[in-house]
C-alpha cells in the first residue's frame, strides 16, 4: 500500500525523541494508506467530482458595526435529489465563534468540532481565549496538509475576540482569506447580489439580520440545491446569539403576499 | 553497538533525580545574573567575568533576544545556552506563523521549561545546564513579566530574581530592598544587587533595559560607569548619615 510521506510536515520540536509520548496528545502529521491504483491523478480527479455537487448550499456572513452576521440555508442535496430539509449548516465552535458548513457535511463537521476541541485546549494551556485569527489559522493548515485527498470543506469562521469582530473563509484547497463579507455555495452568487446591493456597515443588527434573511431567501428561490429553513446568527461582544429561523416557503409569502388579481374577462355561458 | 535510549535521568532510593541536582551545581558554578521588573521597565543583568584581551566582546553577548519583545539571560553552560535560544527562537517565529500572534511571555517560558523537562525524562541524553531568566512584555496587554526556569524543567514568575555565582545573597538584598520602581529606579535596583557580588565597575557588569516601546536596549560601558558612580555616591551619603551605632531594622 502506498504511503504519503508527510514528514515534511512535521513540526520542528516533535522531531526530538519522535515517540508520540513526547509530542504529548494531539499527532501533528496526518498520514493514511492511499489505494494503490496505476492511475493515481485520475482516481482523485474523480473522487473530486463525485464530492463537488456537495456544496449545494448558501452560506454567508458579514462583519457590520454592530458585530458578524451569520446566515445559512438548511438543504441537504445528492445529485437531484434532496436529502434533507433540516442541516445545521452553522456550527457552534465555541459560545464566541461560529462556523458555517459547505461541502462535505461529514468533513465540515468533524473538523469544526476538533477545531473547538483545538480552541479549549489552547484557553486551557494560554489562560486566554484564541483569536479568530488563531483559529482560522488553525483550521487552514489542517485542511492543507490534507489537500489532494478529497476533504470538501467551504466554511467561513466568524467570532469575536480582543481586536473586535473577525471573519475568515477557509477552504480545502488551503485557502485562507480575511474579508468583511462573505458567501459560500452554489447559491452565493444571488446571495451576494442581494447583499451587496443592501450592505452598510452602520447597520443596526434587526437591519443586518433582515438583510441576512433575504439574501438567504433569494438565494433559496433561484437555486435549486439551497432551501429549507433561513437560520440568522449574530455574533457580538459577548457571543452569539441566534436571531431567527424561517422556513423560506413562508419568507416567499411575507415578501411576495398573494394579491387576488381582477379578473380581465369572464367566460360567459352563451 | 551501544545503546542510546537508556535514560541517564532515574530516581535515587530516596527520590532525588541527581543529574538534575548536579545540573543545578553547574549553574551555581556559573556568571552571576540578576532580573528586576519594574511597573514599566524591566532590567536584566549578568556579571561579565573579565574578558581576553584579544577577544571580540561584542561576540560574547549574554543578554540576548528572542523576539522583539522577549529578551533572555541566563547562568551556567554556556554551549548548552545556545541550543536552548536556538529552539526558542524558533519557536517564537513558529508560533507567529501559526496564530499571527507573538508568544506571551508565559509561553515561551513555558515552552523552554518544557524543553528542559523532556531532557530530563529521555534516553541517552542530559538535563540541560543551565537556568535562564526571561522578561518580556505581553504583546496586547503589555504587562511586564520575569520568569525563571531551572534545569528541572520547572519555572515560575519573579517581581525580581538572580540565579548563578551567589545568587542567594543577591537574593536576599532584593527580598529587603525590593519596592514597585520604574524606569531608572529599576536599573539601579539591578545594579545594586549585582554589586554585591560583583566588583564594580563597567567593564564587569553587563546590563540591558526592556521596555515596551524601545524594545530590548544594551547599556554601554560608559552609562554603567555612570550609574554606579551614582549608587555609590548614594552609598557614601547614606554612610555619613549614620552616625553612631548602625541602626537595626
Amino acid at each position: 500500500m502506498m504511503k504519503l510521506d508527510t514528514s515534511g510536515l512535521e513540526s520542528y520540536t516533535s522531531q526530538f525523541g519522535a515517540s508520540s509520548e513526547l509530542s504529548g496528545g494531539i499527532s501533528t502529521s496526518p498520514s493514511f494508506e492511499l489505494p494503490s491504483i496505476t492511475d493515481f491523478d485520475g482516481f482523485q480527479k474523480e473522487a473530486i467530482q463525485m464530492v463537488k455537487p456537495a456544496k449545494g448550499t448558501t452560506t454567508l456572513a458579514f462583519i457590520f458595526k454592530e458585530g458578524v452576521m451569520v446566515a445559512a440555508d438548511s438543504r441537504a442535496s445528492m445529485g437531484g435529489y434532496i436529502s434533507s430539509q433540516s442541516v445545521k449548516k452553522i456550527i457552534e465552535i465555541n459560545p464566541y465563534m461560529l462556523g458555517t458548513m459547505a461541502g462535505g457535511a461529514a468533513d465540515c463537521q468533524f473538523w469544526h468540532r476538533n477545531l473547538g476541541i483545538k480552541c479549549r485546549l489552547h484557553e486551557l494551556a494560554n489562560k486566554r481565549r484564541i483569536s479568530v485569527t488563531g483559529a482560522s489559522k488553525l483550521l487552514a493548515n489542517i485542511l492543507y496538509s490534507y489537500r489532494g485527498m478529497g476533504l470538501s470543506v467551504g466554511t467561513m469562521i466568524a467570532g469575536w475576540d480582543e481586536t473586535g469582530p473577525g471573519l475568515y473563509y477557509v477552504d480545502s484547497e488551503g485557502g485562507r482569506l480575511k474579508g468583511s463579507r462573505f458567501s459560500v455555495g452554489s447559491g452565493s452568487p444571488y446571495a451576494y447580489g442581494v447583499l451587496d446591493n443592501g450592505y452598510r456597515y452602520d447597520m443596526s443588527v434587526e437591519e443586518a439580520a433582515e438583510l441576512a434573511r433575504r439574501a438567504i431567501y433569494h438565494a433559496t428561490f433561484r437555486d435549486g440545491a439551497s432551501g429549507g429553513v433561513a437560520s440568522v446568527y449574530y455574533v457580538g461582544s459577548t457571543g452569539w446569539k441566534k436571531l431567527s429561523g424561517d422556513d423560506v416557503g413562508e419568507l416567499h409569502y411575507k415578501y411576495y403576499p398573494v394579491v387576488p388579481s381582477p379578473v380581465e374577462q369572464e367566460m360567459v355561458e352563451e | 553497538m551501544a545503546r542510546y535510549d537508556r535514560a541517564i535521568t532515574v530516581f535515587s532510593p530516596d527520590g532525588h533525580l541527581f543529574q538534575v541536582e548536579y545540573a543545578l551545581e553547574a549553574v551555581r558554578k556559573g556568571n552571576a545574573a540578576v532580573g528586576v521588573r519594574g511597573t514599566d521597565t524591566i532590567v536584566l543583568g549578568v556579571e561579565k567575568k573579565s574578558t581576553a584581551k584579544l577577544q571580540d566582546t561584542r561576540s560574547v553577548r549574554k543578554i540576548v533576544n528572542l523576539d522583539d519583545h522577549i529578551a533572555l539571560a541566563c547562568a551556567g553552560l554556556k554551549a548548552d545556552a545556545r541550543v536552548l535560544i536556538n529552539r526558542a527562537r524558533i519557536e517564537c517565529q513558529s508560533h507567529r506563523l501559526t496564530v499571527e500572534d507573538p508568544v506571551t511571555v508565559e509561553y515561551i517560558t513555558r515552552y523552554i521549561a518544557g524543553l528542559q523537562q523532556k531532557y530530563t525524562q529521555s534516553g541517552g541524553v542530559r538535563p540541560f545546564g543551565l537556568s535562564t531568566l526571561i522578561v518580556g512584555f505581553d504583546p496586547y496587554t503589555a504587562v511586564p513579566s520575569l520568569y525563571q526556569t531551572d534545569p528541572s524543567g520547572t519555572f515560575s514568575a519573579w517581581k525580581a530574581n538572580a540565579t548563578g555565582r551567589n545568587s542567594n545573597s543577591m537574593r536576599e538584598f532584593l527580598e529587603k530592598n525590593y519596592k514597585e520602581t520604574s524606569g531608572q529606579e529599576t536599573i539601579k535596583l539591578a545594579i545594586r544587587a549585582l554589586l554585591e557580588v560583583v566588583e564594580s565597575g563597567g567593564k564587569n557588569i553587563e546590563i540591558a533595559v526592556m521596555t515596551k516601546e524601545h524594545g530590548l536596549r544594551q547599556l554601554d560601558e560608559a552609562e554603567i560607569d555612570a550609574i554606579v558612580a551614582e549608587i555609590e555616591a548614594e552609598k557614601a551619603a547614606a554612610e555619613a548619615a549614620k552616625k553612631g551605632p548602625p541602626k537595626e531594622t
